[in-house]
């Protein structure tokens, strides 16, 4: 094909496609860069930095940057993986986030992500902000504690849903995800069966009433850390 | 008037941190013993407007010693918020399992690590080899029993509940797993070892009791009422049942009484000096109300124990007070060994039945917004009531936990034996370990009365009645 490229990534050349970002190539190429906003379904944002590479000495974040022939790209660096421990576990502290009973646990990818990168307590201060707890809707639980501000829902509404459920709302660190109904979320067009209902990449967005149905050991989590299918397609 | 007061802080080797006080009168005598517990967590508030399917692998947090007792009691009251009246086969017998295999570990672990010491060396031998550490190097057999019969009731909680301590195996409803048949194999290979150990620790308690009964029989004992679940037959059920309340001579009080209702019963009490609730029997008030629960209530309350082994050995029990209620406090520690073997006889009778292996795991009802879980955990009787609202948050929250039932009881203990044996102004080291040993048949988890944390060191002060610390000691 005439649009394939070469990129370099921690020193191993691969091919790309013109038109893909540099997370796409490296999936298919079966080199994990880990990620949260990121949603293969979605348009990338760039908005959790958990994706950042160092791409011709600068860092991008690779869900948006789109590849170029030639490009040299650090992703598993000693500075990298410092910087994207930093930035989960920033994540850790800024929501209420008790693994210990969140019926996610096993199946969050913040919490696969500490796992991968060997975060056992965070390094920073807990902030243990107030958030609020949204059960209005018959059949979805927003629970505010565990949101981390990636916009998969806003975008999963918006892009696949047809519709405008969500919003940010609010600047800095009162920065949070606003439904746009009356006053919550059981105001709003949201339908059990909606994306914007199962992309949520960690406890924030649940259905209600599934709970602890699935035994541990059985959680997609038990069976393989977070990337391992990318990298399991590696030639 | 004045009193003197006298503290223990902290007390060792059980479950929590308490701190005793014992006050003296104008005389220097015993005037009262309070048992403090001073620290607080407020489950019952900070689970307000969490999922009702949350709550039994949140609450369980408040222990990690029998979690598996309030993960099923918590678990049975969210079955009734779900409206399931009665779970499948398949359900009830895993969740049986996982709560005998709760009890098998729990007991072992209280009476081999925790209570042995002082059986196997004498209440006056010296705190250094008076521990787990000097049993196993005196006693190496029976040191590696307990750690074994411990890890075997540990593996059925997490062959169960999906993990060791905390685990998330009962949701609202039923199940989220059946045994497989390779658990269930490993588990029968061991099991007839277990029972046999069950009996030889049976008979240590036993030997123990009736050798040491003229010392016993009034150390820290006093008559009491009893409380416990029993099957609507009457026999000895740890999982489910009703209440049945009996007098110190085994008349009752009120007999098969549908938990659901249990706050028309049973009442708490709140005095300044601790977090602990003082729970007693509306009927009686507080004065006589108070109750004990745990094993030596079980053994007493039951008609019948529905394993053969178990029952025999009820009889044999029975049988030192000719057939009537058990109300020597250091005979807990017999009627634990007597539940112990019972736990070892049922986890065999459920490991053989092919239900466990059953794929039906889930029940549905009609949603109800109001709802009560009883279990008989290791320690006693487990009060879990919640209210749900149509949003499905959780909105009341009410947790009666073994040990607050036992509260009064152990109050009484102590004073019991600070009566005995205090003399004068001072903390004799035989006191102190008295004090801590009265306190330990109840086998207290201070860290879920309170839905309180930490070890469980001991501090005992004494003190006059103008408030005057006239003595104090500190065991760590």
């Amino acid at each position: 094909m005439s649009d394939a490229i070469k990129i370099t990534i921690d020193g191993k050349e691969i091919e790309a496609q013109l038109g893909q970002t540099i997370l796409e190539a490296a999936d298919e190429a079966g080199i994990y860069i880990p990620r949260l906003c990121s949603h293969p379904e979605l348009k990338p944002i760039g908005s959790c930095r958990v994706c950042t590479v160092v791409c011709d000495g600068r860092p991008q974040a690779a869900c948006v940057k789109p590849v170029m022939d030639g490009m040299v790209i650090e992703n598993e660096t000693p500075e990298l993986l410092q910087h994207r421990r930093n930035i989960i576990d920033m994540m850790f502290v800024e929501g209420n986030h008790f693994c210990m009973f969140c019926e996610k646990s096993g199946n969050c990818e913040l919490q696969a992500l500490a796992y991968r990168f060997g975060i056992t307590a965070p390094q920073y201060p807990f902030q243990f902000p107030e958030k609020e707890v949204d059960a209005s809707h018959p059949d979805i639980l927003l629970d505010h504690n565990r949101c981390i501000m990636c916009a998969r829902c806003v975008r999963a509404s918006q892009e696949l849903d047809g519709k405008n459920v969500f919003q940010s709302i609010g600047r800095g660190f009162d920065r949070k995800i606003g439904v746009n109904g009356e006053k919550a979320l059981g105001d709003t067009d949201m339908a059990v069966a909606d994306r914007a209902a199962d992309i949520c990449p960690v406890g924030c967005i649940i259905k209600k009433r599934v709970g602890f149905e699935v035994p541990v050991g059985e959680r997609l989590y038990d069976k393989a850390p977070i990337g391992s299918d990318i990298e399991g397609v590696r030639s | 008037m004045t009193t003197k007061k006298i503290t223990i802080e902290p007390v060792t080797r059980v479950e929590g941190h308490g701190k005793v006080t014992i006050l003296l009168d104008e005389e220097g005598q015993v005037s009262q013993a309070r048992l403090h517990i001073v620290e607080f967590r407020g489950f019952e508030r900070f689970i307000q407007g969490r999922p009702y399917w949350e709550i039994p692998v949140l609450v369980q947090r408040l222990c990690g010693i029998c979690p598996v007792s309030h993960h099923l009691a918590a678990a049975k009251a969210m079955d009734g918020i779900v409206g399931v009246d009665v779970l499948t086969p398949t359900a009830e017998k895993m969740r049986r399992l996982m709560h005998y295999g709760q009890m098998f570990q729990s007991h072992a672990l209280h009476f081999f690590h925790l209570v042995s010491p002082d059986l196997l060396f004498g209440f006056d031998a010296d705190p250094l080899e008076r521990n787990v550490i000097g049993v196993a190097q005196k006693f190496p057999d029976l040191a590696v029993q307990g750690v074994m019969m411990r890890k075997y009731g540990q593996e059925i909680i997490k062959a169960t509940a999906g993990k060791k301590i905390h685990g998330t195996g009962a949701v609202p409803g039923g199940i989220n797993k059946n045994l497989s048949i390779e658990e269930r194999d490993g588990f029968l290979k061991d099991i007839d070892q277990m029972i046999e150990w069950c009996r030889a620790s049976l008979k240590i308690a036993k030997d123990y009791t009736l050798e040491h009964i003229g010392e016993l029989a009034d150390f820290g004992s006093f008559d009491s009422n009893h409380v416990s679940l029993v099957r609507e037959d009457g026999a000895m059920d740890l999982y489910h049942g009703n209440l049945r309340a009996i007098t110190s001579t085994g008349e009752k009080i009120f007999d098969q009484v549908d938990y659901q209702g249990y706050f028309k019963y049973i009442a708490e009490e709140v005095r300044s000096w601790s977090y602990m609730k003082f729970p007693f029997i509306s009927s009686l008030g507080p004065e006589t109300g108070w109750y004990r629960v745990g094993p030596l209530s079980r053994v007493n309350a039951c008609d019948f124990i529905d394993t053969p082994e178990a029952e025999a050995a009820r009889k044999d029990f029975l049988s030192i007070t000719d057939g009537k209620p058990n109300n020597i406090t250091m005979a807990y520690h017999w009627a634990r060994m007597i539940e112990l073997l019972h736990s070892g006889e049922k986890i065999r009778e459920l490991l053989n039945d092919p239900d466990l292996q059953g794929t039906d795991l889930m029940a549905k009802g009609e949603r109800r917004g109001e709802s009560v879980g009883l279990i008989e955990a290791p320690r006693g009787t487990l009060f879990h009531h919640y209210k749900v609202d149509e949003n499905d948050q959780v909105t009341m929250a009410n947790l009666i936990v073994s040990t607050t039932n036992n509260n009064t009881p152990m109050n009484l203990a102590v004073e019991g034996v600070a009566r005995k044996y205090l003399s004068g102004a001072e903390i004799t080291e035989g006191l102190l370990n008295r004090v801590e040993v009265a306190i330990r048949a109840y086998d207290p988890c201070l860290s879920c009365a309170t839905h309180a944390m930490g070890q469980m060191p001991l501090v005992i002060e004494l003190e006059d009645a103008a408030g005057n610390t006239l003595d104090r000691r500190v065991r760590g």
